[in-house]
């Protein structure tokens, strides 16, 4: 009886998004017949490219990786009802701080140095969405124009630090480079082909169970604690959680603290696990803006958003291959886009529905 | 007498809920025909069929007689059906006569003629009795004014067949006698009307008929004449309701537990909603605050439980100073509150009801140890107060949205009377609640002050603060106009004091 219920609700919060990624296949068919290719030979490419091996699986599990994290830092702020955009910026900060914690600890062993460069990179991540999180709570300004606005701060921050501060240059005397020094070797998250062989060439690293574990520590922040409960009271009613004698204000910056502490992780993982130093660049890493997509169709639960970071690192990775077996791989941008409008159309309806039946029931508690 | 109105089989199915089974209704030419049923009936739904805001599932609609598929609202204005909705439809700055002829203007060229418009609202308010001035902006005027502008609108749009949906919540019981004058004259002048209500009171005094409807099924029409509010309640209900209060006078101990002293309080726009207000409650009694809604009533409850800055005065709790604590530390003083706006304040409507049933006390044991939650026990909490309070719900792991407003507010109460009480504040328990639901609300305050708790009630429903008040104050314009006790209160000196009139020191009334 209960198990019934349960599936049913895993079910019903499941079934737009897998419409939406069925709808999403389907649309992308439609452009790869449209380019003069064959859709069975596409995503056949893509699947085998992605899952066929555990090599192609290594690949597409360090793709999956730090989007994890970050879909996961969004839906947490998501739950609070805040909208991070800036966990791109947290991402930044904390592969900074992972490299500098990386070489500030350099004589530690293995397993500590991991720690201290994991726990490094949330905790400036963490301090980075902080500052939007307590703007919004003090003063009121809206966390998606700060989040935004400390991504390029962020950005020019990192760039900066790794000319002037974290450079060869200046920490190693050796001559001028546009990255970081390197992680040592004590630093370096184990690659997968190291415990299990068959991974072979692939980039697959422990951090993918750093990030498994974050899942279940936020699962259970989220829904079994007091913090997660006082959390998830804001996001859906701050009248009634202030009511309660929940503190909105310190809600909103704990969440917003703990959504950049996964943000962070998600850079410090990304250092410790594949680029070991982080290069100047003009560019945004990009990898917070997936998380957003990520969050969105993993429906803002932990549980989901493995699945959702699962699939948009099958995406990732297998679009390799199909524009190996000639097929552009501008269709995966085609594919994604379709996803996330499908699944925010669902979320849009479901506003609007409710926005509808408050207008035409004006009446407070009236007939249903 | 022909039927102007005649709805056959009328089914609305939302999913999931069949809000109108099969129901009939039919409305005579000029009778006041009552819509009686709890909330949550479908009264409302079945009015917005007919007014075409809904289609129904199946069914049929015959106006004077003739078949006729009402799709939307300008449809049911064209065949002359206009409706008053309890929240009014008036644009604030406008004049009355701009709002009157909005969408429909005479017009002078490409402008307005606002003199033949001025010209035709007089003409109308005259001939029905409905005094206004056309030129006046509608933000200076009464509530009852501007219901009586919304009553304009429909007859301007030419409107035989008049919907009124719960017109008298807003009113003083002055507004509300001169707004059944206003509907018998409307009535002489060969107007139907249909009052959707859920006050018997009412329903004695202005109408000809009543269709009673419980849970959307069609229970009886029947003349108002051959029954009475005992009949019409356990129509309505389904059983035998006790309408009268039970409560023991009793003597009080003079404990003050809740002391109020020169409150004054800011509303959102920064204005002083509540300018100097004082008084205490002691130990066992019900203070009951009396007054139209919008009187500062809101802002001066919010102060007191800590959800709003106070700019100047003191509140204490048992000689406490808590004028400066947050919303928790003052729950943790012992008080209990039931918002006035359930879904806004009480619930976490998205949340089950498990977990709304905890809410203000979740961080305590055995409901959360060492930031773990509980879960197991906070089930078992939640079944033991959804049965003790009958609330009617499949089961705790429901979300409190998918409840009727009565069983909303059944949960709140339940919840707020597990603490261990020193204070209730009561703001409107019983708004929107069906007659069961009231007797059970009241009962449980009055069992609460038997215990001790010191009880502040907020009310617009005289007959709530009539039946419970121990001690009533009259709140106007952000300051208590007047306070007696309640054997020497009855329903006219508390209107006029509601009105701003001062009654009390005619008549010797203290005060405070």
């Amino acid at each position: 009886m209960k198990g019934e219920k349960l599936i049913k609700k895993i079910w019903n919060s499941m079934k737009f998004p897998l419409i939406a990624i069925v709808l999403g296949f389907l649309v992308g068919a439609i452009f790869i017949i449209a380019s003069d290719n064959s859709p069975i030979v596409a995503y056949q490419a893509l699947f085998q490219g992605s899952l066929s091996s555990f090599s192609s699986f290594g690949e597409t599990l360090y793709k999956t990786t730090p989007i994890l994290f970050t879909g996961l830092a969004i839906a947490v702020a998501f739950r609070t009802g805040l909208f991070n955009i800036g966990a791109e910026g947290q991402y930044i900060v904390g592969a900074i701080s992972a490299v500098a914690a990386g070489w500030y600890f350099q004589g530690l062993p293995h397993l500590p140095l991991i720690i201290a460069i994991v726990i490094s990179g949330a905790l400036a991540g963490a301090l980075w969405a902080s500052i939007a999180g307590f703007l919004k709570a003090k003063i009121g300004v809206h966390e998606v124009i700060t989040t935004i606005m400390l991504n390029y701060t962020a950005l020019h921050l990192s760039n900066y630090i790794a000319k002037a501060v974290l450079n060869p240059q200046v920490l190693e005397g050796t001559e001028k480079k546009a990255h970081t020094v390197s992680l040592t070797d004590a630093g370096k998250l184990t690659k997968l082909n190291e415990i299990i062989p068959q991974f072979e060439y692939s980039s697959a690293h422990t951090g993918i169970f750093i990030a498994l574990a974050m899942v279940f520590v936020i699962y259970i922040l989220l829904f079994k604690t007091s913090i997660g409960y006082e959390l998830r009271s804001v996001g859906k009613n701050p009248d009634a959680a202030e009511y309660g004698g929940i503190n909105k204000t310190k809600n909103i910056i704990i969440s917003m603290a703990i959504s950049g502490s996964l943000a962070g992780m998600a850079g410090a993982v990304q250092v410790a696990g594949l680029l070991y130093k982080v290069s100047q660049t003009p560019n945004m890493p990009g990898y917070g803006f997936d998380g957003i997509a990520v969050a969105l169709v993993g429906q803002n639960h932990p549980i989901g958003i493995i699945f959702s970071a699962l699939l948009f690192g099958i995406l990732s990775n297998g679009s390799r291959k199909m524009q190996i077996a000639g097929i552009p791989k501008e269709i995966i941008g085609i594919i994604q886009g379709v996803i996330i409008v499908f699944v925010a159309a669902d979320q849009m309806s479901k506003i609007l529905e409710k926005r509808k039946k408050a207008k035409i029931k004006p009446k407070e508690g009236d007939e249903k | 007498m022909s039927n102007v109105v005649e709805m056959k089989n009328i089914t609305k199915i939302f999913p999931g809920v069949i809000a109108n089974d099969d129901i009939d209704f039919n409305l005579k030419k000029g009778e006041i025909h009552v819509l009686l049923g709890e909330n949550g009936a479908g009264k409302t739904t079945l009015m917005n069929i007919l007014y075409g805001l809904y289609r129904p599932t199946s069914g049929s609609i015959f106006i004077n007689g003739e078949k006729t598929i009402i799709k939307d609202p300008n449809t049911a204005i064209e065949k002359g059906i206009g409706m008053v909705h309890q929240h009014f439809m008036l644009v604030q700055t406008f004049t009355v006569a701009e709002n009157i002829v909005l969408g429909r203007e005479p017009q002078k060229g490409l402008s307005i003629d606002m003199e033949v418009a001025n010209a035709k609202v007089r003409e109308i308010s005259e001939k029905f009795g409905l005094k206004v001035n056309p030129e006046a902006k509608v933000m200076d005027l009464s509530v009852g004014i501007q219901q009586r502008v919304e009553i304009l609108k429909a007859l301007y749009r030419g409107a035989e067949i008049l919907i009124l949906d719960e017109p008298t919540a807003v009113l003083t019981p002055q507004e509300i006698e001169e707004l059944g004058v206003i509907m018998k004259n409307l009535v002489a002048e060969g107007k139907s009307i249909i009052l959707i209500t859920h006050k018997l009171k009412e329903v004695m005094s202005i109408s000809d008929r009543v269709t009673v409807i419980r849970r959307g099924k069609f229970i009886d029409t029947i003349s108002t004449q051959d029954t009475d509010t005992d009949h019409l309640a356990e129509l309505m209900v389904g059983r035998k309701v006790n309408l009268t209060v039970d409560k023991q006078t009793k003597e009080f101990t003079g404990n003050k537990v809740l002391e109020i002293k020169d409150l004054h309080v800011l509303d959102n726009r920064f204005l002083e909603a509540v300018k100097g207000i004082s008084f205490n409650v002691n130990e066992g009694e019900i203070f009951a605050l009396a007054g139209v809604d919008g009187n500062g009533q809101s802002q001066l409850i919010e102060a007191i439980t800590g959800l709003r800055k106070i700019k100047s005065g003191m509140v204490f709790i048992n000689g406490e100073d808590v004028t400066k604590y947050s919303s928790r530390k003052i729950i943790e003083q012992g008080v209990g509150h039931i918002p006035e706006d359930r879904q806004k304040r009480g619930l976490v409507l998205d949340h089950d009801l498990a977990e709304n049933m905890i809410l203000g006390y979740h961080y305590k044991e055995p409901f959360t140890k060492k930031l773990m939650m509980n879960y197991s026990e906070i089930h078992k909490h939640a079944k033991r107060l959804i049965k003790e309070f009958d609330v009617r719900t499949p089961s705790e792991n429901v979300t409190a949205h998918s409840l009727s407003g009565g069983n909303q507010q059944k949960a709140i109460v339940a919840r707020e009377f597990h603490k261990d009480l020193k204070v209730l504040i009561a703001a409107q328990p019983t708004r929107g609640l069906d007659v069961g639901s009231i007797e059970f609300v009241h009962k449980k305050i009055v069992e609460a002050r038997n215990n001790g708790t010191a009880v502040l009630l907020v009310s617009l429903e005289l007959d709530e603060v009539l039946a419970l008040a121990d001690r009533i104050g009259v709140i106007y314009d952000g300051r208590i106009v007047g306070s007696l006790d309640a054997k020497d209160a009855d329903e006219k000196k508390l209107g006029i004091m509601m009105a701003g009139g001062t009654i009390n020191k005619v008549e010797g009334g203290e005060d405070i």
